[in-house]
């Protein structure tokens, strides 16, 4: 096919190109790209002084020290425990291996909003998981350590939802692992364990920072869940799309903007970032 | 077959393994993956039917007869209906454009594509309330010609749409990517039609990554609760979609009600994945024969 460069039209065998790119860029901008743009042009009527009231105010830092917090530490409890999980589907056999496959998408198919209530009403006092971290005295208060209604419980939900993004960018990458370079350690004199660490780890890497973005990503703003299972109290318990959700309700659309325009622009930076991960992990894996 | 790739064969069998675990620590790292799921996915899903026939099979029934809970589904029906065929022609449209054309600012394309994912559910309704809401760009014009948008049904659509927007694109360009363009060529070649070549040669091609796409999407745009939350304002037996009815059940101290409409959106979670594995399984066949029919 001829290149434009040249200043030569091109001459396509293929049909529709024109309707085709026009109604995605159409859709595209009637769905995403102008709503959103409205969020920012929505910001730029605050004043800079106004702006920064609402996204550095008390509520809101401690909003981001407990969104990014447990996001972060449930996205890392899922990448210790999706690579096992990963590890397990792709090269060992045991009974009901096809159904615990299957089971892993269930956080991606389960709406969040029956996540959220079963979850928290799991990890309760009384829950059938959450009973077993305290006892509950003669006067029925309770002693121990409470899961529902604390941060603990975000970091359920979130551990939760986050599942399937480590083990789903992890099994193709297990799978298409040459097992020639590992027969090769062996045969230079390294153990099962150095192996693991100095072989496969590092050739699996690329992939499991990316399941651990996606994972990130994802809890950072996630709502459905985490709005049953946790407090939601101001300052303590309220992560950012909380905050954000709360602002909406009192129809304080100026403040709920500008901290969706904090969020927005950190989604785009870890998009970005997703996107080079991948690229890189494709990158590695062909080189090997 | 040469004597090589038959001792690769062999060993993907694992009857040759001069690489592998010592059995204990295999059963350990079974042990741990099984239980760590168990605790996550199996005992939750365990718990919404116990919950939800917690107070006996009549009130289970009673709850779901509801008119206020028959209105629900039918609402989310209806968002689902309409956001699902939106976004599965769009995705067929977008991969086609990106995958059998080159053009500048492609991969730019792609990435905004995946923009609905990156963003947070609770944003993505937002962005509607300032499109549309009373105080939004349109919204002056709106309650002049008494259109209402926000807290009604057509927002509710809309953000559905938005966070169910990739679901089939982001499935169908690297399927259509991979599969190149020669055959589509082949076919105008010999004559046909560019919708004879879409119907006759592409489609039958993508089907089972286009019906793939769409499970996901049908799933999420039944279940989604952060975005329509926001555009909903919650007007019981009008406004509230499956999700959103179970928070007011739950807000009700209404506890096995909530779990019983939970129990069937839990039921169509666990119908998706089972077709979701059946349609990947099925992908995997066809594109395995496209190889060997091309070797």
């Amino acid at each position: 096919m001829a290149t434009s460069q040249t200043g030569v039209k091109k001459f396509r065998v293929l049909p529709g190109f024109k309707l085709t790119l026009g109604f995605t860029l159409f859709y595209l901008g009637l769905i995403v790209l102008i709503p959103l743009a409205a969020t920012f042009s929505k910001t730029a009527s605050l004043t800079w002084a106004h702006f920064w009231q609402v996204v550095a105010s008390p509520a809101a830092l401690a909003a981001y020290r407990l969104s990014f917090g447990v996001s972060l530490l449930a996205a890392l409890v899922n990448a210790v425990f999706g690579l096992i999980v990963a590890w397990v589907l792709v090269r060992y056999q045991f009974w009901g291996k096809r159904l615990m496959d299957a089971l892993v998408d269930l956080p991606f198919a389960l709406p969040t909003a029956v996540a959220g209530i079963t979850l928290a009403a799991l990890y309760s006092e009384h829950g059938w998981i959450g009973r077993w971290f305290g006892s509950t005295d003669a006067a029925g208060q309770f002693h121990g350590i409470k899961i529902s209604y604390t941060w603990l419980g975000i970091f359920v939900a979130l551990t939760f939802i986050g599942l399937p993004f480590i083990v789903r960018t992890l099994q193709p990458v297990l799978e298409d692992l040459d097992v020639d370079v590992e027969e090769a350690a062996a045969t230079l004199g390294a153990n099962r364990f150095k192996t693991f660490f100095r072989v496969i780890l590092p050739m699996i890497f690329p992939a499991l920072l990316t399941g651990f973005a996606l994972a990130f990503a994802r809890a950072l703003g996630e709502y459905g869940s985490v709005v049953f299972i946790s407090s939601n109290i101001p300052l303590k318990s309220q992560i950012v799309p909380v905050l954000i959700m709360t602002k909406l309700e009192q129809f304080d659309y100026a403040g709920a903007t500008a901290l969706a325009v904090v969020m927005l622009v950190i989604s785009f930076l870890l998009l970005l970032a997703i996107n080079v991960l991948q690229w890189w992990s494709t990158r590695h894996r062909e080189r090997i | 077959m040469g004597p090589a790739s038959a001792f690769h064969a062999f060993r993907r069998l694992g009857r040759l393994r001069p690489t592998g675990e010592p059995v204990w620590v295999r059963w350990i790292l079974i042990a741990v993956a099984l239980a760590f799921l168990a605790l996550f996915l199996v005992v939750p899903l365990v718990l919404v039917f116990v919950e939800a026939f917690s107070k006996g099979i009549g009130l289970y029934f009673h709850t779901l007869a509801d008119p206020l809970t028959l209105s629900a589904i039918k609402l989310t029906l209806i968002a689902a209906g309409i956001s699902v065929p939106l976004n599965c022609i769009f995705g067929v449209a977008a991969a086609w454009a990106i995958a059998k054309f080159d053009f500048p600012g492609k991969n730019i394309l792609t990435t905004l594509i995946d923009l609905p994912f990156a963003v947070s559910p609770v944003i993505g309704g937002m962005i509607y309330v300032l499109v549309f809401g009373a105080q939004g760009w349109f919204g002056p014009w709106l309650i002049g010609h008494n259109i209402r948008i926000i807290f009604a049904v057509p927002g509710i659509v809309l953000a559905t749409t938005f966070v169910t927007f990739p679901f089939v694109a982001r499935e169908l360009i690297p399927l259509m990517q991979s599969q190149g363009r020669s055959e589509e060529e082949a076919a105008r070649t010999l004559g046909a039609r560019g919708w004879q070549t879409f119907w006759r040669v592409t489609l039958p091609n993508i089907k089972w990554g286009l019906l793939y796409g769409v499970i996901l999407c049908n799933a999420r745009a039944m279940g989604e609760f952060g975005a329509v939350s926001v555009v909903s304002g919650h007007i019981r037996g009008v406004t509230d979609t499956m999700p959103l009815h179970i928070q007011a059940l739950y807000d009700d101290y209404n506890s096995a009600g909530a779990f019983a409409v939970a129990s069937v959106l839990t039921f169509l979670a666990l119908v998706t994945i089972a077709l979701k594995a059946w349609v990947e399984r099925k992908g995997a066949a066809l594109a395995e024969t496209r190889e060997k029919i091309s070797a």
